[in-house]
């Protein structure tokens, strides 16, 4: 084992507050701690501004602050390529896709990794809430002990020769004391926004980034009994269990979004949250990673399918062609196919995989016909 | 680990005996150089010695040296300044791709302003063309700007030459001779240039002070509005000690320049020698025999800039690249591109190296040793 002062430590830093005390820990604990800034998506704000531009330059003043070296380094094409194309090709698939997950599993933790590893760095760090084990020379990762925080859910792509490379400095701390960190420190980050919703959208509106994109094909709202409800503005504006946006007025209980038919472009409601039709007992997961070792072909762990969800009970079945049988212990409500499901067996997660299909009573639900 | 600067056409050390000028400037001479008491006198005593010096480094006379904060604003003055003060005469204006910023977005901003801006090509040797200025010169040229030696090539650009050819046209010849004075002989009376862009902190003086010669027959407009500094061509309260630094770095540039010139030409081939020994495959872009001795922009095949300035510096070798990287955004050379093409790939894998008063002949070599050994690592 090196000394701290000989372990190179690339921090991938955002410019917000979580990497900012990534790299301040680190630095603490002597680590040859070097900060690198990652240009994946290029997009000014309302003024011109590059928000690029914006984020570098915290980076720079937090690195400044912490004496450490800082540099930057451009992935908007391997971005493009890996993530947004894919992130495209899911919503014109009808589905929700989580390109959060795709982005750590293609860019952070690969072509970054590649990155900082070509820079003589011996671990890569990120402020990912998040915790890294060795257990009998294998690298499981477990859950943050921010449960509110914890951010395994998009991690669930990786592998244990990733994680044996990876630091989490968060992992063990909570939002905020991470902030109380950064404030006692005086970080100019310390009391910056966290970035919300997906980093290339931003804070603008869903529609209008999306509609740039892809061509919207409005159609009819009806009900799976066929009675009309009024039109959609696209199928890929809706979710699984949506409430928002449908204008359906009336009396009664609410409306969601309970299905969609591509082909015919008709987008499937129905009445009231615990509606029927958006609970299911079972899915099926294609592109399932497992982090460490291949699971026996059955067996039951928690699972969950979506963020910050509380986790559930069910029973994952391995398939002949690679993809899961998960099978619910208690019925779910909007499984959206696009979405993760990542395993947990306690604190250690497991893996996951992407939500294809929705199952109830055997029959696969027409979530995206 | 030692720290190796090979950046010096960024900006230079101070020379310790700079300083040792500075200091007693900045210790006791306080006064106001347009104040009509003994400080102030003091003052603009030191002012008009160093006016001299600059004059005569450049073979000019005193009342043609404006003194500036910096290359760009000596630039904006330059060019601006004489624009607007000569529109009666034409509407055109000469420049080429290849300038520094300072000059570029000058004239882009001009171009703005309702003036035509012919922005003359470069080719593979780095170098503008004289005969593709004759062609660009019209009766209403006003102003032509042409740098003396490229800040990312080194290479030498025929000022000579440009000098000749508008010797009987009215057009204004200015050059940003930046990266040129204090290494080369620079005579503006027999080179025929009515405006010179020269700057203190390239050549071991204080930074935010510089100098643009103006020749006595221009007509040219100020910026800024105040006093009556500078013969009202730059109105503000001159910075005396920075005045002094400079006066004190180009007397030891002037002192100095062979003796220099030979031994960064000597840096530079025993860097690239050191390269080659080291079996690393690269290109001199431009052409090495027309370079300034103190720069020398190299082609890395395989690699890309971003990678080789990170690798470089946390291996302790300080160099740049024309490529401005901002928040992660490579903007390829506009020079690279201009003299290669847009999509060559020597535009997003140079690197430029220039040598000053921080290298020894040691240090370079190491230097040369690390550059090889990433430039091999990222390759193989």
């Amino acid at each position: 084992m090196k000394d701290k002062q000989d372990t190179r430590v690339v921090v991938g830093m955002s410019g917000g507050v979580d990497s900012s005390v990534a790299a301040l820990l680190l630095k603490e604990q002597g680590y040859d701690v070097v900060g690198i800034f990652m240009k994946n998506w290029d997009d000014t704000d309302e003024n011109g501004v590059c928000t690029a531009t914006e984020d570098y330059d915290d980076v720079v003043r937090v690195c400044n602050q912490l004496d450490i070296p800082y540099f930057a380094v451009n992935f908007e094409k391997q971005y493009w390529d890996k993530v947004f194309t894919y992130f495209l090709d899911e919503y014109q698939a009808g589905r929700t896709p989580n390109p959060d997950v795709m982005c750590n599993k293609e860019i952070k933790f690969k072509a970054f990794l590649e990155h900082a590893l070509s820079l003589g760095a011996d671990y890569l760090a990120t402020g990912h809430y998040a915790q890294v084990r060795e257990n009998n020379g294998k690298y499981e990762m477990l859950r943050a002990v921010d449960d509110n925080k914890d951010q395994t859910y998009f991690l669930n792509q990786l592998t244990g020769d990733v994680l044996e490379k990876v630091m989490f400095p968060l992992g063990h701390m909570t939002k905020q004391e991470v902030r109380e960190m950064a404030k006692e420190h005086d970080l100019v980050t310390a009391a910056k926004k966290d970035s919300t919703g997906i980093c290339f959208i931003g804070e603008r509106n869903f529609k209008e980034f999306i509609s740039e994109y892809l061509p919207a094909q409005p159609g009819l709202m009806k009900t799976l009994d066929g009675v009309e409800k009024g039109r959609h503005e696209g199928l890929m504006y809706y979710t699984i269990g949506q409430r928002q946006g449908l204008g359906i007025g009336g009396s009664g209980e609410p409306w969601f979004v309970v299905g969609k038919n591509l082909d015919e472009n008709v987008l499937y409601v129905g009445q009231g949250f615990h509606n029927d039709k958006l609970y299911s007992d079972a899915l099926i997961a294609s592109d399932v990673n497992w982090i460490n070792h291949t699971p026996p072909q059955s067996f039951s762990c928690t699972a969950k399918f979506r963020y910050r969800q509380p986790d559930s009970d069910v029973t994952v079945t391995r398939m002949e062609d690679g993809n899961i049988h998960v099978a619910f212990h208690e019925a779910q409500r909007a499984i959206t196919p696009g979405q993760a499901v990542v395993f947990y067996d306690g604190d250690v997660c497991l893996g996951g995989g992407t939500i294809d299909e929705v199952i109830k009573d055997e029959n696969h639900l027409d979530y995206v016909g | 680990m030692e720290r190796i600067y090979l950046d010096h056409a960024a900006t230079t050390p101070m020379d310790p005996r700079v300083v040792e000028a500075m200091n007693p400037i900045m210790t006791n001479v306080f006064g106001n150089p347009s104040s009509v008491h003994a400080f102030g006198r003091k003052a603009r005593q030191y002012l008009d010695g160093a006016r001299r010096t600059m004059a005569k480094s450049i073979q000019a006379d005193e009342k043609e040296i404006v003194f500036t904060s910096g290359g760009t604003e000596a630039d904006n003055l330059a060019m601006i300044g004489t624009a607007f003060a000569n529109r009666d005469k034409g509407n055109h204006i000469i420049t080429t791709v290849q300038e520094h910023h300072a000059a570029l977005h000058t004239a882009e901003y001009l171009e703005q302003q309702g003036f035509d801006v012919t922005y003359l090509s470069v080719d593979e040797t780095g170098s503008v063309n004289v005969d593709e200025l004759k062609e660009a010169l019209t009766e209403e040229t006003i102003l032509v700007s042409v740098m003396y030696v490229n800040n990312e090539t080194g290479v030498i650009q025929p000022i000579e030459s440009i000098g000749h050819v508008l010797k009987d046209h009215q057009a204004y010849f200015h050059t940003d001779a930046v990266q040129a004075f204090g290494l080369m002989d620079i005579d503006v009376k027999k080179a025929g240039i009515d405006l010179l862009t020269a700057s203190s902190h390239k050549i071991n003086g204080p930074k935010g002070i510089a100098f643009l010669y103006g020749a006595s027959h221009i007509k040219m407009n100020a910026l800024q509005f105040g006093g009556e500094q500078e013969r009202k061509r730059r109105p503000g309260t001159e910075n005396v000690a920075g005045v002094v630094g400079f006066q004190a770095a180009v007397e030891l540039a002037m002192e100095l320049k062979a003796e220099k010139k030979q031994m960064y030409e000597n840096f530079k081939e025993q860097f690239m020698k050191r390269l080659s020994h080291n079996g690393v495959t690269y290109d001199v872009n431009g052409v090495l025999d027309h370079t300034v001795a103190s720069i020398v922009n190299i082609s890395f095949p395989g690699t890309n800039v971003e990678s080789l300035l990170t690798n470089f510096d946390l291996e302790g070798i300080a160099a740049s690249s024309g490529s401005a990287c901002t928040a992660g955004s490579v903007e390829p050379s506009h020079v690279l591109a201009a003299m290669y093409g847009e999509n060559d790939e020597r535009t997003t894998n140079s690197i430029r190296f220039s040598f000053g008063s921080f290298n020894t002949e040691e240090n370079v070599m190491e230097a040369a040793n690390r550059v090889a050994k990433i430039v091999k690592r990222l390759t193989e």
